[in-house]
């Protein structure tokens, strides 16, 4: 059965090793919904988030030929547990001033933030899991999006990591 | 001969090594090289590599091949390393000396070939500023390599030797690509050559879990029709006795794919011959009526299964022992994985082997042997290109190393060709490399001088790298060279004649060189037949003949491959042709 899975993978932190990940993925046909990387808990060591969708024998090879990858240290798929996952979105959106205090209304609802004030527009910052920055990002729609950034998913386990 | 003999004992050699001399980032290389016992390399340089090559100048200790090309190089590395099972080194400078290696390291990749590749790269200060032959070419082989490493600092360059060497011939093997800009083979430090490698992300399962090795022998001991697909895996783990002997104490019928062929002998009355596209009608159809397949150091490539969801339908189970788990489910559903070292697995599992209830059944294939067996119609008018076979067969007594390229050839000398050892048997099988076959014998035979290489081509793939010529001439590798000239692309002619309605489309070779004089203008002796008497005279020439030569035979244009299992159909419907 297809399904979106989220799988964090802990790399060395070496130049070229996002491409060896990513490049993995794009000619062995895997989907990448998206990838996020950051550091680790652990100097030298980074950790990749990766949503990807496919059954679990796709999966399962994911999983295998990210263990390939000498700079690969481990892979854990994180959806197969309780886990939190996170995105964060800059959203500028037109505001004249009259229109404020309305935006103001979907942002506080949202528990989101105005973290910037220009002349014409606000910045509203979100953070949440996918579906809620999509809410958000439809809301917001009717007022006149004028750029949108993501930041793609990072995630991990509730609890004790197994 | 390029190897000479050593001076120096191999321990006086590496005392000297162990030096902690303050030296170039290029000594350090050749030393790293030299601890790791690297007899040759081939190579050729060019202004990135160049502090390398003069560090080589009148090193006595370092034996080096000069090809006329990168291509050359990098699959003589690789057949020197498939003929031994040591890792293969080749050297080329940046930009296109590197981007020349390309094709060399995918055959080696897919076939799984330790090779340590260095190629140069321009300065760390002008990398990224497209300087004068800079290609990424750590980039543009990711795909196609194990592992790469770009050095940075001098100092990290033997650790990444060690490593690159380490991780080239343990677990799967495959090839490793150093890149070494030309400052960092300048630049100075203190040599320290470490002993031992510990890389977090590395660390290959060999010794396999016994309760699945127990559930294979379990399900060995229930089955009635059992049959062994053999790959390029047990050549590589050196696994061929404990293989023999795992068949013999089982009962169980043996077929060994292209890259296996040499792993089991195939004068043994249980091998069934080489499976898939080209297979026997034995191996085929055991594989289609088997109740347990046992898949053993190979991957299920699409040539051997062809339809896979038509492929051992009445396998009720499946064994797959491969070192690389990424390989068990790739391509199979897998009932019984047993993830290690093909010989490490097969000794454990021999220590309590038991005969399956396979009699009956070997019967069967056996009948199967006999009825259908590998056949040509023969002529006297023109010569046929398995006779050729059939006759480099009989006269080394099957005890030469046989180098092949890609095509029709590959697949007559895969057939007609009975390898019964490990190693006697070099072909490019994942990737389909032609010009592959004639510079990974040079490799072979500069491995082994006192054995007999035979090379044999086809007239496509012999122009592909055929100014190797030259290295055979000059250093005297006396690699005896044939080319079976059909005259054209003969399995592009094939396919176009059976599944393209015979329109055949941009397959004639005319223009070809006259390959007799071909050799002689690099100063190899050159023959030619195009019947059987003649074959037979001056194939015994060139054997009695010291140092290479290059034979043509010149044979039927409209000869097929056969049998022939087609794209869409299962293993089991063969095209048996017209013997």
């Amino acid at each position: 059965m297809t399904r979106k899975h989220t799988i964090s993978v802990l790399v060395n932190n070496q130049p070229g090793v996002l491409q060896r990940v990513s490049g993995l993925f794009g000619r062995r046909g895997f989907n990448i919904e998206s990838i996020t990387v950051g550091e680790s808990e652990e100097k030298g060591l980074s950790r990749m988030i990766i949503v990807t969708t496919g059954d679990d024998n796709t999966l399962e090879q994911v999983s295998k030929q990210l263990y390939k990858l000498v700079d690969v240290i481990k892979v854990v798929d994180l959806s197969s547990n309780p886990m939190v996952a996170r995105e964060l979105a800059l959203i500028k959106v037109n505001a004249e001033p009259g229109i404020r205090p309305e935006i103001l209304g979907v942002v506080e609802t949202f528990r989101a933030a105005i973290v910037d004030i220009g002349p014409n527009t606000l910045v509203v910052q979100v953070v949440g899991d996918s579906e809620k920055i999509d809410a958000m990002t439809e809301l917001l729609k009717p007022y006149g999006i004028k750029e949108l950034s993501r930041t793609g998913v990072t995630a991990m386990i509730r609890g004790m990591v197994k | 001969m390029i190897v000479q003999t050593k001076q120096k004992s191999k321990e006086q050699l590496h005392e000297e090594l162990l030096k902690p001399d303050t030296i170039t980032g290029s000594e350090m290389l050749l030393r790293s090289l030299l601890l790791e016992d690297v007899d040759c390399v081939f190579g050729y340089p060019g202004g990135a590599v160049l502090y390398i090559y003069d560090a080589m100048h009148g090193n006595s200790d370092f034996n080096h091949l000069l090809t006329r090309h990168e291509q050359g190089a990098i699959h003589a590395a690789d057949g020197y390393a498939r003929s031994t099972g040591k890792v293969g080194v080749c050297i080329a400078t940046s930009g296109p000396g590197a981007t020349n290696l390309v094709t060399g390291i995918a055959t080696a990749y897919m076939d799984s070939v330790p090779l340590v590749v260095i190629t140069g790269n321009v300065a760390t200060t002008v990398i990224g500023t497209d300087a004068f032959q800079e290609a990424d070419i750590t980039g543009i082989t990711m795909p196609i390599t194990k592992h790469s490493y770009l050095v940075r600092d001098v100092k990290d360059l033997p650790r990444i030797i060690k490593e690159a060497f380490h991780i080239a011939s343990t677990g799967r093997k495959g090839p490793v690509l150093i890149d070494i800009p030309k400052d960092v083979s300048n630049d100075t430090a203190a040599f320290y050559y470490p002993e031992n490698v510990e890389i977090r992300g590395y660390h290959p399962t060999l010794h396999p879990n016994k309760l699945q090795v127990d559930r294979m022998l379990e399900a060995i001991a229930e089955s009635e029709r059992p049959v062994i697909i053999a790959g390029g895996g047990i050549v590589y783990a050196d696994a061929s006795k404990e293989l023999i002997e795992f068949v013999e104490k089982t009962r169980i019928p043996v077929t060994t794919t292209l890259l296996g062929l040499g792993g089991f002998p195939s004068a043994h009355d249980l091998w069934l011959g080489m499976p898939g596209m080209h297979g026997t009608y034995a191996a085929n159809h055991a594989l289609q009526n088997c109740d347990l397949l046992i898949g053993i150091g190979a991957r299920f490539d699409d040539r051997v299964t062809m339809k896979v969801n038509g492929f051992a339908p009445k396998a009720k189970k499946i064994v797959h022992i491969d070192v690389d788990p990424a390989e068990i489910g790739k391509i199979v559903e897998t009932a019984i994985p047993v993830v290690g070292d093909v010989k490490t697995v097969l000794q454990l599992a021999n220590l309590k082997a038991k005969p399956s209830k396979s009699e009956q059944w070997i019967g069967w294939n056996q009948e199967n042997k006999k009825n259908f067996p590998l056949s040509y119609q023969d002529s006297d008018t023109e010569l046929k290109p398995q006779y050729v076979i059939e006759m480099i067969n009989d006269t080394t007594k099957g005890e030469a190393i046989v180098t092949t390229d890609v095509g029709q050839h590959q697949m007559w000398t895969a057939q007609y060709y009975k390898f019964n050892h490990p190693r006697s048997w070099i072909t490019s099988g994942g990737l389909g490399t032609m010009g592959f076959g004639f510079p990974s014998a040079i490799g072979a035979q500069v491995a082994h001088p006192d054995r007999l290489v035979v090379s044999i081509n086809g007239d496509g793939g012999m122009q592909m790298c055929s100014q190797e010529l030259a290295i055979c001439a000059i250093n005297k590798i006396p690699v005896k060279i044939v080319v079976i000239n059909n005259q054209v692309l003969g399995m592009v002619r094939q396919w176009q004649e059976l599944i393209y309605d015979n329109r055949y489309s941009h397959i004639d070779l005319a223009g070809s060189p006259d390959f007799v004089k071909l050799a002689e203008a690099y100063g190899v002796k050159g023959l030619r037949a195009s019947n059987k008497e003649d074959a037979r005279r001056v194939w015994q020439e060139a054997l009695d003949t010291p140092g290479p030569v290059l034979v043509e035979f010149v044979v039927r244009k409209e000869e097929n491959v056969f049998p022939m299992v087609t794209q869409g159909s299962t293993i089991d419907q063969m095209i048996m042709g017209d013997s």
